[in-house]
Order: C-alpha cells, then sequence, then structure tokens
C-alpha cells in the first residue's frame, strides 16, 4: 500500500512543484515506486519541471472521465525507471476533477507504487482540497516571508480538519516542513524570517531547508529536477529532506553565511 | 558611503525579521483561536467591535473572540483590551 503525500503551501510560487519534481525523483532513485501527479487543472506545469512534456498524450482528467485508462497516461520517466508521472488537464473547466474521480486514480496508483506525490495548486479551495484530502503525509512548503508562513498555519488548519484521516478519526495526517528559498545572508543581517522563527510560529517537524540558488531556475530550464543535479546545493538539500522522510538523520547544512574575505561581510549585499 | 554611514544605517534600521515574526505571532494566534470555532465567530467579532467603538476608540485587534471546552460545557470567551490610558481589560464569559 502506497503512501500519499501531498505538497502544499497555501501561497503560489512558494516552490511546490519544484519539490514535488525532486520528491518524487529522490524516491524513485531511493528504489521505491513512485507516482507524481499533478493537480493544478489549467496549469500543467509539473510535466516541463520534469522535462517530460512533450510525452504527454492523455492527462488526470481524460483518466477521471473514462477517455484514458491510468496507465495510458502516465508518463514513464526516461532516467528513472522507477518514476511515473500524472500529467494536469490543460482544460479550464475547474470542476473537472471530482471527489470521486482523483479517489478512483490514488486507489488505483495505491496499489502498484510505494508512494503517490500529489503537487497541489495554489489557494485553499477546491483543486488544493483535492489534492490534499487523501494525504497520509503532507509537506508544507514555506518561504521564510510573512504571508507564505500565514498561509501555511492555514493550511495546516485544513490538514487536521479537512481531511479524509481527519474525517475518519484516523491518526493525523503528518506534517512536515519545508522552508524554502532560505538566504542565510539575508537571515544574518535581520531582513529575513530565520529558520528558527518559522519552526517556532508553525511548530511542526523540519524535514529540511533549501537555498534559494540559481541551480533551481537552471534545473527546471533544462527538464530536470535539481535533485538529479548533483553539484547543485538546492540539489543536496532536497537529498537531505528525502533522507529525513525516509528516516534517517542528517544535519541540515546551508543554515549559515559562506566564509567570505573581510571586504566581502562587510560591504557584500 | 562612507564607514560611519554604513554604521550609523545598521543600528537604526530596525531589523525587519524581528518586526514580521511578532506581527505573525499575533496574526496567527488569532487565526487559530477563530478555527475550529463555530462559523459565526468572525462576524460576532466584527460587530462586537463596531458596538465597543461607539463608545471607546480601540484597535482594530482589541476585541478577541475564542470558544472553548470546558467538560461538557462549551465556554465563549470575550476579551476586549482597552486602550492605555483607560488602563484597563474587561472580561466577560458567558457559559452556554
Ligand atoms: N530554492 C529555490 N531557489 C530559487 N528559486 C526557486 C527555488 N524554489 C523555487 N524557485 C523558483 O520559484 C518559482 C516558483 O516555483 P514553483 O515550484 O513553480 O512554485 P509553486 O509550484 O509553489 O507555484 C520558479 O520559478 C522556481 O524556479
Ligand atoms: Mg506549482
Amino acid at each position: 500500500m502506497a503512501r500519499i503525500v501531498v505538497i502544499t503551501s497555501g501561497k503560489g510560487g512558494v516552490g511546490k512543484t519544484t519539490t514535488a519534481a525532486s520528491l518524487a525523483a529522490g524516491l524513485a532513485k531511493a528504489g521505491h515506486r513512485t507516482a507524481v501527479i499533478d493537480f493544478d487543472v489549467g496549469l500543467r506545469n509539473l510535466d516541463l519541471v520534469m522535462g517530460c512534456e512533450r510525452r504527454v498524450v492523455f492527462d488526470f482528467v481524460n483518466v477521471i472521465n473514462g477517455d484514458a485508462r491510468l496507465h495510458q497516461a502516465l508518463i514513464k520517466d526516461k532516467r528513472l525507471e522507477n518514476l511515473a508521472i500524472l500529467p494536469a488537464s490543460q482544460t479550464r473547466d475547474k470542476e473537472a476533477l471530482t471527489p470521486e474521480g482523483v479517489e478512483r486514480v490514488l486507489e488505483e496508483l495505491r496499489q502498484d507504487f510505494d508512494y503517490v506525490i500529489c503537487d497541489s495548486p495554489a489557494g485553499i479551495e477546491r483543486g488544493a482540497h483535492l489534492a490534499s484530502y487523501h494525504a497520509d503525509d503532507a509537506v508544507v512548503v514555506t518561504n521564510p516571508e510573512v504571508s507564505s508562513v500565514r498561509d501555511s498555519d492555514r493550511v495546516l488548519g485544513l490538514l487536521a480538519s479537512r481531511t479524509r484521516r481527519a474525517e475518519e478519526g484516523m491518526d493525523p495526517v503528518r506534517e512536515h516542513l519545508l522552508l524554502t528559498r532560505y538566504d542565510p545572508q539575508r537571515v544574518k543581517k535581520g531582513d529575513m524570517l530565520s529558520v528558527d522563527d518559522v519552526q517556532e510560529i508553525l511548530a511542526i517537524n523540519l524535514l529540511g531547508v533549501i537555498p534559494e540558488s540559481k541551480d533551481v531556475l537552471n534545473a527546471s530550464n533544462a527538464g530536470i529536477p535539481v535533485v538529479l543535479e548533483e553539484d547543485a546545493d538546492a540539489g543536496q538539500a532536497y537529498e537531505d529532506a528525502i533522507a529525513r522522510y525516509l528516516g534517517e538523520e542528517r544535519p541540515h547544512r546551508f543554515l549559515e553565511v559562506e566564509r567570505r574575505g573581510l571586504f566581502g561581510r562587510m560591504f557584500g549585499g | 558611503m562612507g564607514i560611519a554611514d554604513y554604521f550609523r544605517e545598521r543600528r537604526s534600521r530596525r531589523n525587519s525579521a524581528s518586526v514580521a515574526k511578532e506581527r505573525l505571532q499575533i496574526i496567527v494566534s488569532h487565526e487559530r483561536a477563530e478555527r475550529g470555532g463555530p462559523d459565526y465567530l468572525p462576524m460576532l467579532r466584527q460587530e462586537l467591535l463596531e458596538v465597543v467603538r461607539r463608545y471607546v476608540t480601540v484597535d482594530p485587534d482589541a476585541v478577541r473572540v475564542e470558544v472553548e471546552r470546558d467538560g461538557p460545557h462549551e465556554v465563549l470567551e470575550l476579551n476586549i483590551t482597552l486602550p492605555e490610558q483607560s488602563g484597563s481589560e474587561v472580561s466577560t464569559q458567558h457559559g452556554g
């Protein structure tokens, strides 16, 4: 039986899709059969970040409507044999995902995979609710910035009340904080909330801290999940976070400013 | 910018991250208090605020409304913080 993991945040543009791509690729690389679903109806993006956009034939809504079978719509990753992607539909109809359809697809994926990663759309409305409803685990992607932290807290409220686990009185969804786009330099200067500040406010388990990094853009330009870029600091941070998710203990890296000369320290940005 | 200016600016600038943290702690605790309570809480809070404001000038966040469980009872707890000079806090509780 697979575990279902939702990547969520409330606020848009914080790094959910980047995280979904890397978490899925990292789990597959570690040997787990992994499927990743793009729930962002109308704003399909995960396929681009994963580099399989030209192989999309059918999508999530086609499967729900019975226009295609699940195995026809799943795209097998070319790099990792354990990894499959279910792309979002480009339809403008936000009602295209139905609760029953989503449940049916997730149940089918549960049979064949170890992990099913759900890349949630932004917001706390219908799409986000459908993406998180069946979750066993949640990765709450947060930027060190007021509106993102506040939205994350709202999302935590929904995870505790409006998921299947909450409604059926099962063990609660396991919540993990992933702090992304972290800039130690700005934290040191007092311009940015620190990881301790954010953790104190949200009070959930810290899965990892992903630094602000140009490697993320380079990787998405190339259609490669950044976790597969071994030299990238953000890639290494994702790899650590995935190892922690799988139960390993790893120290947090990339929290401190890299050592620079005196000149750099006094006048650096 | 000269060295002296650089240090002067550093000293005078208020640390924006600590401002952010303080604001977040307040708003998040308000929103958590309203969460899980009955749907009418935000409206009730708003209307109470309007009534209080007919008599006293208070901040928008001066009225807090929370529902707490106390054994078999639900307790509606109202907290209204008056401005500094009147120097007191009115607090009433109503079991229901
Ligand atoms: N750690 C990071 N460093 C730099 N840029 C990032 C980082 N994480 C995400 N981004 C960029 O932020 C933008 C939004 O990311 P995305 O994953 O699409 O967010 P979401 O899915 O939450 O809307 C993208 O341009 C992405 O390249
Ligand atoms: Mg996205």
